[in-house]
């Protein structure tokens, strides 16, 4: 995997350069090197998904993309043109073919003969250990196995671009956590791009090389993902990665919320960032429970079981909350 | 299983109810009225007598109906609310026999023809000329009246080349040859009349040994027999012999 | 077997089918089958097989057979492109074609009959062109029967197509171009498989249309024993003279339907 994303894809040269403008929906341009992983976070309606459908051609698009040095979009490529692998949320396996069929799909199409596409198709269920399932219809499969075929049937015609739409959404947890290590496996062999779609932070630390913060259409933040994790820039993100994020006029602030103390009286002494507000929510998060609390703005607090029942920190209870000022992490407003 | 058929003897009884509460609603009207079925082809001449007579009885409707003759006959004995029926067969006429009130009177006879369309795009010029090979002509099916008479006629006249098409009734048969889908056409001297300036008009020999009577009677169902009667009297008096010869028919 | 289980269960906790729909349902029913009973009742069957035996009966059932044959293989290789283009493709005037395929299924027969006189006809507008041409006309020939019969039938086959591929929607149309197929290629391997059951539902549907279409044929075509005349025709044409006679015919004919159906049945529809 790349580690150093900053360099970028050189115009001409190998690699994705795109300047991805649907009025209204997306402004955002994103670039990659080839073996690299991007993930794309942001809230519902950020345009996620309509970025991979602009890079797919399934979108109406102002704006370029270049992959490998050659235009898609001057002259404009036809969907089947472009060198792409469409990974859908809801998979989309042909409901009439075998999986053996899905997999060889994209080769046939691409006019291997019909013998090597199935022999390819077999290598790639093998790959994703279901190779004992070649056989069978979509709705014979798991939702687990028909993920692995749909991401073998993606992948199978090595494309120079992959697209991963929340690949694991709608999936059991445990089955989700198993694709995940295997997805990450076949990524590490890939050597085209790949954007993953994703509303999970696991999903973009232990998969990606760069995460993309789309937020309304723009992209609010990239970075490796530790970078991100660290310093994130958006609410979101924030939540996703567990913490607390304030914004002020040319930084942000962050802090854990096991930083956080919670009391009923106003605290004392030297803690410069204190909030008074009820406990909105109080679940288990590990063994602490995390509350939600709500201030002039949402922040969480993680505090112990005992200390719970002991201050009876149910919703509506008024709270105050206080953390060290060594505790907070201050940042730059920085250059999207 | 048992609940639905109850149910549905329930439902196919309400169907029949309100018609049997239809039957007998007519004796509270004063107008009269009778009910004629007529063959197909009397309906220019039926409709002409059929005004006549209302005129002559103040108060009366005459309701017409037109269609073949073996479907009139049939819904003659089949009961249909009607008073007289006029064929254009005899045989039809008999098929009838128990609806009948009193004996059919023949009251018109009618022969056949041959038409062209006006322009005579084949120029036929005589009946042989069906027997080029080249000629699109049609006639009616013979299980109808007009296709019995075209059947003898094909054998009288020794024709080896058959119709392209035997349409179901004589109306059809004269349609083909005005809208030039057929080059000739067997009907009666009466469509030829009635069909004007659109045909020309050639004749069939021994068409005179084919000669169609049409038969009228009055009906056993028939509600007003005195007035049927009228009717029937008015078909067969001089105005209707005059209208009849009119629209060229022959003598009975 | 689940199902079946289900649906008891359901119907004994779910309470009694209200009145409001048995008595209607019931009625609908009784309008079906009553006169079909009646019908079967009042076969004359001692003369169903000497009427089978007869050349013209024979002859019919040839043509209609062979008619309704071509008719149904017509109608699904020129109505399947065209339900496919008004399901997918978005051109000018497309809502106005729907709208005239469907007109057809509302035009009285014999009128449809006297619209194909004045496109195909001898004096037709096409037709007159095709005799001037080649000096060949379509009237009075079995061609002609089959054209009335597509004519009357196409529209059930394309509106039964066309509906099952917008219900299967352009949602695989879009998977199959992202893996690099041409829409030829995503039309034979995924299209049309996909919505091979409204097909498969438009070919019975255009079949029986053209069992029993006749007012379209003997005004279009004529009536011919052997070259144009189709169980229906040669039906009204006995219905004129000899109602029991007809009788006999329409249980030929209902026969005939009812076993190449149920032969098809076996064959193809079970399996999905």
């Amino acid at each position: 995997m790349a580690d150093d994303t900053v360099t970028g894809p050189s115009p001409g040269g190998p690699g994705l350069v795109a300047d991805l403008r649907v009025p209204g929906r997306l402004d955002a341009r994103v670039t990659a090197v080839p073996g690299e992983v991007v993930a794309v976070i942001g809230p519902n309606g950020a345009g996620k998904t309509t970025m991979l459908r602009a890079l797919a051609g399934l979108v109406e698009l102002e704006g370029s993309v270049e992959v490998d040095g050659a235009s898609w979009t001057d002259p404009p490529r036809l969907v089947r043109e472009r060198s792409l692998g469409f990974v859908f949320q809801d998979q989309s396996l042909f409901p009439h073919l075998s999986a053996l069929d899905n997999v060889a799909f994209g080769l046939r199409s691409r006019g291997v003969a019909r013998a090597r596409a199935a022999a390819t198709a077999h290598e790639w269920l093998d790959r994703f250990g279901i190779d004992d399932l070649a056989g069978r219809r979509p709705h014979e499969l798991s939702g687990g196995q028909a993920q692995r075929v749909a991401i073998a049937r993606a992948l199978a015609p090595a494309p120079s671009l992959l697209l991963l739409d929340e690949p694991f959404a709608g999936l059991d947890v445990g089955v989700a956590t198993a694709l995940r290590l295997e997805l990450a496996r076949h990524l590490a062999s890939y050597d085209g791009i790949a954007l993953l779609v994703t509303h999970d932070a696991l999903d973009a630390l232990t998969l990606a090389d760069t995460v993309l913060v789309l937020d309304g259409g723009r992209v609010a933040q990239t970075g490796t993902p530790h970078d991100v994790a660290a310093r994130p820039r958006t609410d979101h993100v924030a939540r996703l990665v567990g913490l607390n994020v304030i914004r002020d006029d040319d930084s942000f602030r962050s802090f854990s919320p096991s930083a956080v103390t919670v009391s009923l009286a106003q605290p004392e002494g030297s803690a410069r960032h204190r909030w008074h507000g009820t406990v909105l929510s109080a679940a288990p998060h590990g063994d602490a429970v995390r509350l939600l609390v709500g201030a002039d703005r949402e922040l969480i607090a993680d505090v112990t079981p005992a200390a719970t029942a002991e201050l009876g920190l149910v919703p509506g209870r008024a709270v105050w909350l206080s953390v060290k000022e060594t505790a907070v992490q201050t940042y730059a407003l920085g250059p999207t | 299983m048992r609940v639905p058929v109850k149910i549905a003897t329930l439902a196919a009884l309400s169907l029949l109810l309100p018609l049997a509460a239809c039957g007998g609603d007519d004796e509270s009207s004063q107008d009269r009225t009778i009910t004629v079925l007529a063959a197909a082809s009397l309906t220019g001449t039926f409709t002409d007598l059929a005004d006549r007579f209302e005129r002559d009885h103040p108060g009366v409707t005459v309701k017409l109906a037109f269609d073949s003759s073996a479907t009139l006959a049939q819904q003659a004995v089949d009961g249909a609310p009607a008073d007289v029926l006029a064929t254009a067969d005899t045989a039809t006429m008999d098929s009838a026999e128990p609806a009948l009130d009193g004996d059919p009177e023949v009251f018109a006879t009618n022969t056949m023809v041959l038409v062209t369309p006006a322009d005579n795009p084949a120029g036929i010029s005589g009946f042989d000329d069906l027997d080029r090979g080249d000629v699109t002509y049609v006639a009616c099916v013979d299980t109808a009246p007009c296709g019995k008479v075209a059947a003898a006629l094909f054998a009288d006249n020794d024709l080896t080349t058959h119709p392209a098409s035997l349409e179901v009734d004589v109306k059809a048969v004269l349609a083909k040859v005005t809208s030039d889908e057929a080059d000739a056409g067997f009907v009666y001297a009466t469509d030829a009349v009635a069909a004007g300036g659109d045909v020309e008009t050639l004749e069939i020999p021994h068409a005179a040994d084919e000669i169609t009577p049409y038969p009228i009677a009055t009906l056993a169902q028939s509600e007003d027999g005195a007035l049927a009667q009228e009717f029937v009297d008015l078909v067969t008096g001089t105005t209707g012999q005059q209208v009849l010869a009119d629209a060229g028919f022959g003598k009975p | 077997m689940t199902t079946h289980a289900t649906g008891r269960t359901l119907g004994s906790t779910l309470g009694r089918p209200p009145l409001a729909l048995v008595l209607p349902g019931a009625l609908a029913a009784a309008l079906l089958v009553v006169p079909l009973v009646t019908l079967v009742l009042d076969t004359p069957w001692g003369s169903f097989l000497d009427q089978l035996g007869t050349r013209a009966v024979r002859d019919a059932l040839r043509l209609t057979a062979l008619a309704s044959a071509i008719t149904v293989v017509v109608c699904v290789a020129l109505g399947t492109p065209l339900a496919w283009l008004l399901a997918r493709v978005d051109f000018p005037g497309r809502t106005l074609l729907r709208a005239a395929v469907a007109v057809p299924l509302v035009l009285p027969p014999v009128v449809a009959g006297v619209a194909l006189v004045t496109a195909l006809g001898r004096n037709g507008l096409v037709g007159s062109l095709l005799r001037d041409a080649t000096g060949w006309t379509i009237p009075y020939t079995t061609t002609a029967v089959v054209i009335a019969h597509t004519f009357v039938s196409m529209p059930f086959y394309v509106l039964s197509v066309e509906g099952a591929l917008r219900a299967s929607g352009e949602r695989y149309d879009v998977v199959a171009a992202t893996l690099g197929a041409d829409r030829w290629t995503t039309f034979r391997r995924v299209t049309l498989p996909l919505a091979m059951p409204g097909v498969i539902a438009g070919a019975i549907l255009a079949w029986a249309r053209s069992l029993g279409e006749f007012g379209a044929t003997i005004t279009f075509a004529g009536n011919y024993p052997g070259t144009t005349q189709t169980m229906p025709s040669l039906i009204y044409q006995a219905l004129q003279s000899d109602p029991e006679v007809a009788r006999t015919l329409s249980m030929i004919l209902l026969v005939v339907s009812v076993a190449t159906l149920a032969a098809l049945r076996n064959r193809w529809l079970t399996t999905p």
